[in-house]
């Protein structure tokens, strides 16, 4: 087993500091402490993709497998008594996390994707007409961008996009003047970009929408993870996120929707559990947030989410704030001694998580192959934003990101392995 | 590193055959690798016995999907159609001389999916390709 070497990076003047122990936390990891290949520790640097689990969610879902067991809101037994609290308990979790009002505005979905695709099949298809406008961005994720424009395509609504600038941030005056002068019923953006880690400033964004009568859905996946997102304070009217990228397990996401709106929508899905009555002539649907929730859901996924959410609430939103920017910080440092290497995306201190880059005269697959040959482990390719990558006009981008666990010496073991990597090439 | 052995880096810096797009063409065909953006544009010119007698390609994405196709470039000139339609995937491996993994077998066998797609006059050729992915 590799040794884990961990050695605190002292900040230079200026420079933050981390308020996490990593030492401490990579032991919760168990999966972290392996070598990736023979003689070479294993450098995650993909948690934007999906974050590794701490020892804390595993173990609360295998005891909920080998305790409580039984289907949700169903059986008169003590097993799904105790099923039916496990997986409302994680709930007022989540509701405690984010600050809504109630556990009726929390909707346990499959994931970030499918919380969008619910509000573009539900509230979008009740409420969006030919003439009707919404907002994305250019740094969306296709997640947010391909349910509207199959919704588009059946209702004929319009899709205008917030242009991205040079800096890798959103043009707000094109924002302001699509509310102005356009009738846009909804606005939907990412809070913090997957590729970019630009920190969209949603709550002034999210003013203005509503000055003009639109409604604002936030794209929450990296964000939610990694800084305190509070609703009421934000008065955001949909919220989307995952589990999996926040130390929870895959499977399992949230949509927040503000409760008279999710009342209004009609049902997403038909099937058990989403109804009070039915006959054959018709259905009467269950109240919030079961309206939304057909079928048996993802229980111990759900569990272990509240586990996860124990977890990252335990070391504080705050703490984890301030030890990626940590991270990020000393990462753009060290990438930019690379010859030839451009970042992607604004200074270290308008931005969340993660570092997209190119070198020039190397694909970011033979990158991103390379340093997996060392160890670490980094996404390659569009990252699921393809427009985005147009609008750079490059074809793929490698990207490291960060998260609790991840340390100054994670970002050590990058910068050599991309120098390896060079030496490799030639360059 | 085994994937990245000299001569696959030679080609993919050198790429032979690499240029401009053949006028007139009697093959002309591309396609992309959608997992990583990988473009392939071949065009070839055939003599009366149907034998490639000038080919050029151009494209841009990782090393392995580059230096394949400049390779395969390199072993199909003065071939014939029916050489082409039999030219098997494992030849072309053999050929970069690599152990790839499924994802990367794609980007390997890019140039040998458009190269046959044109010969064929297919708008696409999806018999030979390696494994499908996601």
């Amino acid at each position: 087993m590799a040794k884990v070497n961990q050695t605190t990076h002292d900040p230079k003047p200026g420079q933050t500091r981390s308020p996490l122990n990593s030492q401490v936390i990579l032991n919760d990891f168990p999966i972290l402490n392996q070598e990736a290949h023979p003689g070479k520790r294993l450098v995650f640097l993909d948690s934007a993709a999906s974050s590794q689990k701490p020892r804390q969610v595993i173990d609360t879902m295998t005891a909920y497998y080998e305790h409580d067991h039984a289907n949700v809101h169903r059986g008169l037994h003590a097993l799904s008594e105790r099923a039916t609290d496990a997986y409302e308990g994680a709930r007022e979790k989540v509701r405690q996390f984010i600050n809504a009002r109630s556990y009726r505005e929390i909707v346990y979905t499959r994931n970030t994707t499918e919380s969008m695709n619910l509000v573009a099949g539900s509230w979008g298809r009740a409420n969006l007409a030919a003439g009707d406008v919404v907002v994305l961005s250019e740094m969306e994720h296709h997640s947010n961008i391909v349910p509207w424009q199959i919704l588009a395509e059946q209702t004929g609504f319009t899709i205008r996009y917030i242009p991205v600038t040079d800096e890798g941030e959103l043009d707000l005056d094109a924002y302001a003047a699509f509310l102005r002068d356009e009738p846009v019923k909804l606005v939907s953006v990412m809070h913090v970009s997957n590729v970019l880690g630009t920190v969209n400033p949603v709550e002034d964004m999210i003013r203005q929408a509503h000055a003009v009568g639109a409604l604002f859905m936030i794209d929450g996946a990296q964000s939610v993870p990694h800084l305190a997102v509070d609703v009421q304070a934000l008065d955001v009217d949909f919220l989307a996120f995952s589990a999996h990228k926040m130390a929870g397990p895959t499977g399992i996401g949230i949509l927040y929707g503000k409760r008279a709106l999710l009342d209004a929508m009609p049902p997403y899905m038909g099937g058990g559990d989403m109804i009070r009555r039915v006959t054959l002539e018709g259905s009467e649907w269950n109240d919030l947030p079961h309206k939304f929730e057909a079928g048996t859901p993802a229980i111990a996924e759900a569990v272990g989410f509240g586990a996860a959410v124990d977890y990252v609430a335990g070391l504080g939103m705050d703490n984890i704030l301030a030890h990626e920017q940590h991270i990020v910080e000393y990462g753009m440092d060290r990438l930019a001694e690379v010859p030839g290497l451009t970042i992607y995306g604004p200074e270290p201190s308008r931005r969340n998580g993660v570092i997209a880059f190119a070198l020039k005269d190397m694909h970011a697959h033979d990158i991103a192959q390379l340093l997996d040959v060392e160890g670490v482990a980094v996404r390659a390719g569009h990252h699921c934003a393809m427009p985005l990558h147009q609008r750079f006009g490059v074809a793929a981008t490698a990207r490291a990101s960060f998260y609790v666990y991840n340390t100054t010496a994670d970002v050590d073991a990058l910068i050599e392995a991309i120098y390896n990597a060079r030496n490799i090439f030639r360059l | 590193m085994d994937l990245y052995i000299d001569n696959i880096i030679d080609h993919g810096q050198n790429p032979r055959n690499f240029g401009e797009p053949l006028d007139p063409a009697d093959i002309d065909y591309e396609d992309d690798n959608p997992f990583c953006g990988d473009h392939l544009h071949l065009t070839a010119q055939l003599d009366e016995n149907n034998r490639i007698t000038a080919l050029s390609w151009e494209g841009e994405g990782c090393t392995i999907s580059q230096a394949s196709a400049s390779i395969l470039g390199e072993a199909i000139l003065g071939k014939t159609l029916d050489d082409i339609k039999s030219f098997d995937k494992q030849e072309l491996l053999d050929m970069l001389g690599i152990q790839l993994s499924p994802s990367r077998l794609k980007c390997a066998l890019l140039s040998l999916k458009v190269l046959k797609a044109g010969a064929y006059g297919l708008t696409s050729w999806t018999g030979d390709e390696g494994e499908d992915e996601t």
